[in-house]
């Protein structure tokens, strides 16, 4: 149940403004894709296209196609809703929703679209996900207590839970382990590398060493100043990128010579 | 030299700091004192009447006989005004935070706050020159093919001027206080949560529910709050649109009376014994008042736990 993702030439506009220009990349399935890159070089803009929440903000927009599979998203007629329930997507803070309790937290994304599912179902699953997130063993006593009440290595280990409930095709993560502790983001990455096994998993990270440790291929993306747009300057495998990249560019930031 | 500067008291952010705090206690403090002197009123002048032998207060059965229908009344207003003002206020609050295109949501919103800028008295005349003569075919309508009800029991009021009238223009006036503070509470649900919906491939209403909704709920009381303590004082659009009686269960028919209503009507003419009954009635009315706002801080404060607040 994954799948691969193939953009093809993808502007990204705010209103007139290119933000992001001519992107082609190959995401392959089941492995971990990290995007790289200086601050507002357009890669969480980027990822934002990969499952349509780009154009929640008003204005935005976007020109070129996104794959999942050889299906466009955004092809005629394709619903925004759809997509992002095959695109899953955890967030730079933890967001799990306040009122609802850890268990209902899970279910959340389940319960959509007023699909039912009986009690005896939604135990297993609340079980299963939590498993998969790492997070069971956290919580199994506390499961009816509040989300926001656990840490925010814990919350955002339920985000990711909540994300895997409706088993999507491909996870987008935003800079999952920026809001983090080190121990916190250790057991992150943990499960990122377990989660290859089932999922397409793509991250944003402004750590290196985070996209070193966690991925099988990186991109880089960089901006050649304040008001041009973010460009896709070179994508490979993490070991290549990191130690003998093509591009100066890539060399200079990965070796820590700016940015 | 350290020790000097570190227990210097001169400086000039402290003698802010200490003007501030000393303006602030005393305002609050003034609050307090405010409320207490009218509560302290309402009751020293509300004693003559309810110590006062049961045939010398008007209907000649004592204080309570002659104030509970009323207080009836005023609730079976407000109730009505709410049951209808609150359904729209939340609607076209989504609407104007969550749907409209910007400018549309802009300039309704504006619409939505000159409603409140209109006097009362001006509601009133509404009331009773047009929507009371409009609406009592509406009536006639009801008591026929929904009389069995006792609160459409007919025959329905020629004049329209009914408690139903009454409930329709006080909802009518409570709408934009509901209207705007909810608008104020949805626009700031955090995006965050907002955007966790809708990336679970949540649907714009299913985004409204999972995250606007639960953010905005103690907002919404409150609103709804501040709504009711309106339509319970709102004295002028009652006293002109409803043409007053006795207590009836039946909202098509005219009677029934709100508190501030029948001081309004009966104080310019009252003396002595029939001063103090009035103003009885005025500490009534300012106790349902504080009982209705306990309620909403106890529903408020009951989900604390869930409120995201932690």
């Amino acid at each position: 149940m994954s799948k691969r993702i193939d953009v093809k030439d993808l502007n990204v506009y705010y209103g007139d403004f290119l933000a992001v220009e001519d992107v082609t990349i190959n995401i392959e399935a089941k492995s971990v894709t990290a995007f790289i890159g200086p601050s507002g070089c357009g890669k969480s803009t980027f990822l934002r296209t990969l499952n349509r929440m780009h154009e929640v903000l008003p204005g935005a927009r976007v020109e070129g196609e996104v794959l999942l599979d050889g299906d466009n998203l955004y092809g005629h007629g394709v619903d925004p809703v759809t997509v992002r329930s095959q695109i899953g997507m955890v967030f730079q803070r933890p967001n799990p929703f306040p009122t609802m309790s850890i268990r209902d937290n899970v279910l959340a994304g389940v319960k959509l679209n007023n699909k039912k599912i009986s009690k005896g179902e939604a135990d297993v699953l609340v079980e299963r996900s939590l498993k998969g997130a790492n997070l069971w063993n956290e919580v199994k006593d506390r499961l009816e207590k509040p989300g926001s009440g656990l840490s925010g290595g814990q919350q955002q280990r339920l985000c990711i839970a909540r994300a895997i409930a409706v088993e999507p095709q491909v996870i987008l993560m935003d800079e999952p382990c920026s809001a983090l502790d080190p121990i916190s983001t250790l057991a992150i990455e943990d499960l990122i590398n377990e989660l290859k096994d089932q999922y397409t998993v793509v991250i944003v990270t402004h750590n290196m060493q985070q996209a070193a440790r966690v991925s099988d291929r990186t991109a880089f993306f960089n901006i050649a100043g304040t008001g041009k747009p973010g460009k896709l300057i070179e994508v490979g495998d993490t070991h290549t990128i990191f130690s003998n990249p093509v591009q100066k560019a890539t060399e200079d930031y990965v070796s820590g010579r700016f940015g | 030299m350290t020790a000097t500067t570190l227990t210097s008291t001169q400086g000039a952010g402290r003698a802010g700091d200490k003007i501030f705090s000393g303006a602030a206690l005393a305002a609050g403090c003034l609050i307090l004192a405010v409320l207490f002197g009218v509560a302290l009123f309402l009751v020293v002048q509300a004693i003559p009447a309810l110590t006062a032998p049961a045939d010398e207060i008007q209907g000649g059965k004592g204080f309570f006989a002659y104030i509970w229908p009323i207080v009836i009344g005023t609730l079976i207003a407000a109730v009505i005004a709410l049951v209808i003002a609150t359904p729209v206020a939340i609607g076209v609050a989504l609407f104007i935070s969550h749907f409209a295109p910007r400018g549309l949501a802009s300039g309704l919103g504006y619409v939505v706050d000159l409603l409140a800028a209109i006097p009362s008295v001006v509601y009133g005349a509404w009331g009773a020159a047009f929507l009371a003569k409009e609406i009592s075919p509406a009536y006639n309508w009801l008591a026929a093919n929904m009389g069995w009800l006792p609160i459409f029991q007919g025959p329905a009021s020629a004049t329209g001027k009914t408690i139903l009238t009454a409930g329709i223009v006080l909802a009518v006036m409570v709408l934009p206080i509901i209207t705007s503070l909810s608008r104020e509470i949805f626009l700031q649900t955090p995006k965050l949560h907002e955007e966790a919906a809708l990336a679970l491939g949540a649907t714009r209403w299913e985004m409204i529910k999972m995250s606007v909704l639960p953010f905005a709920r103690p907002g919404i009381i409150s609103a709804v709050m501040l709504g009711l303590g309106r339509a319970l004082g709102e004295t002028m659009a009652v006293a002109l649109v409803l043409s007053s009686g006795a207590l009836t269960a039946s909202l098509i028919q005219s009677g029934n009376q709100t508190i501030a209503a029948e001081i309004a009507l009966n104080f310019p003419e009252a003396s002595g014994l029939k001063v103090s009954t009035l103003i009885a009635a005025g500490l009534v009315l300012f106790i349902i008042t504080l009982a209705v706002n306990m309620i909403a801080r106890w529903i408020i404060t009951r989900h604390k736990e869930f409120s995201g607040a932690n």
